[in-house]
């Protein structure tokens, strides 16, 4: 008999980000909506999602999501996590096992701070940040089996194979509330289709859904390797996350600046520009060359005051973008947003390399 | 007339209800509450189909068409009318990327704005002339690999420091023309088009394609014709031959 499906997918990932510039928390089941819409663009090889103000109770503690392939794993990270952090909260996460999703890795979540003895010995000014940092490389580098899948204060991200409506009721996401939403529908092209490959990366509060393929992956990774990240799940996708964290908080440039260095403007672009604006961009891409992103590409990345959208230098991946009171829509199609927007006042495709970046209202506390 | 209410179908069994009543002799169709559905009109033929689209439809809309005429009243996303072969495509918003790729007969009309590599590779042959009119801006390689056809790009109701076209403005053009209504910047263009006014042959064709567009989409044709165009045309039909011959 040929088992051969002529009926072929034709796909690329799909996302959708969703944020309230008043920081008004909104259920996970919107989002599952405007996803759900996409569900061709995936292949039930991954689905996820990211939200923003979920733990309000905990909003000064970092939140780590961890899977674990087995009970070993999850008692030697657990050892790792009681002799470097103070671990306040440990619980299984919530989820619905279904026809979809019937088995899944071990899923817990943390509530963690980092010892106050901790940061006296050592040696240099060592940031909170950068020894949750530390510690996320040490777990999905050195322990077999257990990956850290989200690791930022009063945010959180749930994924794993499936289809992302699916991923969406196995977690129950409709359960949580945030500002900020996004959501990935992946359709795996050169990497494996498994829970930690599926999109959103994360470190911190840094998140990104991505569609397409960073073909200077290798050149990303290297640099990146640098400045100690190590890059452990199998995916082009997260340099972006690890590059957002380097170039943002660790170098201090602003999103905008961040954007313009992992897309920069062609040359011939560049050198038609004013003095001051030209000197600018060629020094930015001399020193971070090797932050570059080539490919194909669109993500959506979030941060606990914002949501960034953005396309590759020459858009070979859709993005659109609507606005309508104090909400904007990003996703890979229009009607994505109208299924959970019916009448936007605006709605835009964003030019290729230029970033979208919407930024939660000064006076909102998040 | 046939009406549908397609929210919640999915495309497979909308095309399919579609085409099941095409062949069995429907000749209109009342799509309403779409959302999202691919392939609308996608191979379907008959010159006497017409598809009212209420709502955004879905990628892919009218790709190998050969006949039918679609009326979209909203916007549309990306790949509208890849490779038609014959029919047209009335689209009352804006749309998205990849327009008309290797488009090779009917007409498609956009009132506003269309994304990136619209136009790409169209091509004609003998009484094939597919055409395209854009009211609103396009966004880099538009028209790259042109072959043959008519592209129009009309840029009505943009703002004063939007370009009409973006880069890469007919990259490799080696057939078909196109018309654009603005001044365009040589460095916007590939090496490979030439920029002229109007001759009297052009506005000849133009006139005729232009108050059908306007008919259709309810522009002031005067006022369309009281601004200046400019002609595309590529410099060589074969701008490669000599690239890998030395």
């Amino acid at each position: 008999m040929n088992n051969y499906d002529f009926q072929k997918d034709i796909a690329g990932c799909g996302l959708t980000g969703i944020i309230s510039t008043k920081g008004r928390r909104i259920s996970g089941s919107v989002i599952r909506c405007s996803i759900a819409c996409q569900h061709d663009r995936g292949n039930g090889l991954g689905g996820g999602f990211a939200a923003y103000g979920i733990y309000p109770k905990y909003k000064d503690y970092y939140a780590f999501h961890l899977m674990y392939d087995n009970m070993e794993a999850k008692k030697t990270t657990e050892a790792y996590l009681d002799e470097n952090l103070v671990v306040d909260l440990a619980e299984e996460i919530p989820t619905k096992k279904s026809k979809a999703i019937p088995t899944s890795p071990i899923l817990w979540r943390y509530f963690v701070k980092v010892k106050d003895g901790k940061k006296e010995s050592s040696v240099a000014n060592i940031s909170d940040d950068d020894v949750i940092v530390n510690v996320v490389m040490h777990i999905n580098s050195d322990i077999d089996g257990a990956y850290i899948f989200s690791s930022g204060k009063n945010m959180g991200a749930f994924k794993g194979v499936g289809f992302p409506e699916e991923i969406a009721d196995f977690f129950m996401i409709e359960n949580y509330e945030g500002y900020i939403w996004t959501a990935h529908n992946r359709f795996p092209t050169n990497t494996p289709g498994w829970w930690g490959g599926a999109h959103p990366f994360t470190l911190l509060d840094w998140s990104i859904v991505h569609n397409g393929e960073i073909t200077s992956y290798g050149i990303n990774k290297r640099y990146l390797e640098m400045f100690g990240y190590k890059l452990t799940l199998l995916t082009d996708t997260e340099v972006v996350a690890y590059m957002l964290d380097l170039l943002i908080r660790r170098h201090g440039l602003k999103p905008e600046t961040a954007c313009v260095a992992l897309a920069s403007p062609f040359w011939k672009s560049i050198a038609r520009m004013p003095e001051n604006e030209k000197q600018m961009i060629t020094a930015l891409r001399m020193v971070y060359g090797s932050a570059l992103l080539n490919g194909p590409f669109a993500f959506v990345f979030g941060y606990t005051r914002g949501m960034v959208g953005m396309n590759d230098r020459i858009k070979l991946r859709p993005l659109v973008v609507a606005s309508k009171d104090d909400m904007v829509y990003m996703a890979s199609e229009e009607s994505a947003i109208i299924e959970v927007c019916p009448s936007p006042e605006r709605v835009w495709a964003p030019k290729a390399g230029e970033a979208v970046i919407v930024n939660l209202d000064k006076d909102v506390a998040a | 007339m046939m009406k549908i209410d397609a929210r919640g179908v999915y495309y497979r069994n909308l095309n399919k209800i579609i085409r099941d009543a095409v062949a069995s002799g429907e000749k209109e169709f009342d799509l309403i509450n779409i959302n999202g559905q691919r392939y609308i009109g996608d191979g379907l033929q008959g010159s006497d189909v017409k598809i009212d689209i209420h709502g955004v439809p879905g990628n892919d809309m009218a790709a190998f068409m050969d006949g039918p005429t679609l009326i979209v009243h909203s916007n549309a996303q990306d790949d509208v009318s890849n490779t038609m072969n014959a029919g047209k495509v009335v689209i009352h918003g804006h749309a998205g990327d990849v327009l008309g790729y290797g488009m090779r007969g009917g007409k498609l009309f956009v009132k506003d704005d269309v994304g990136f590599r619209v136009g790409i590779h169209m091509k004609g042959y003998m009484d094939k002339v597919p055409v395209m009119i854009i009211g609103g801006t396009a966004g880099n390689f538009f028209g790259e690999y042109m072959a043959g056809g008519v592209l129009v790009l009309l840029g009505i109701n943009r703002k004063k420091d939007t370009p009409i076209a973006g880069d890469y403005l007919g990259t490799g053009m080696h057939g078909g023309v196109m018309y654009i209504r603005g001044e365009i910047d040589p460095y916007q263009c590939g090496a490979e088009v030439g920029i002229v006014d109007l001759n009297d042959d052009d506005r000849k064709m133009l006139s005729p394609l232009l108050k059908e567009y306007c008919d259709d989409i309810g522009f002031n044709y005067n006022e369309i014709m009281s601004e200046k165009f400019v002609k595309l045309y590529p410099k060589s039909s074969r701008p490669y031959g000599k690239l890998y011959a030395y």
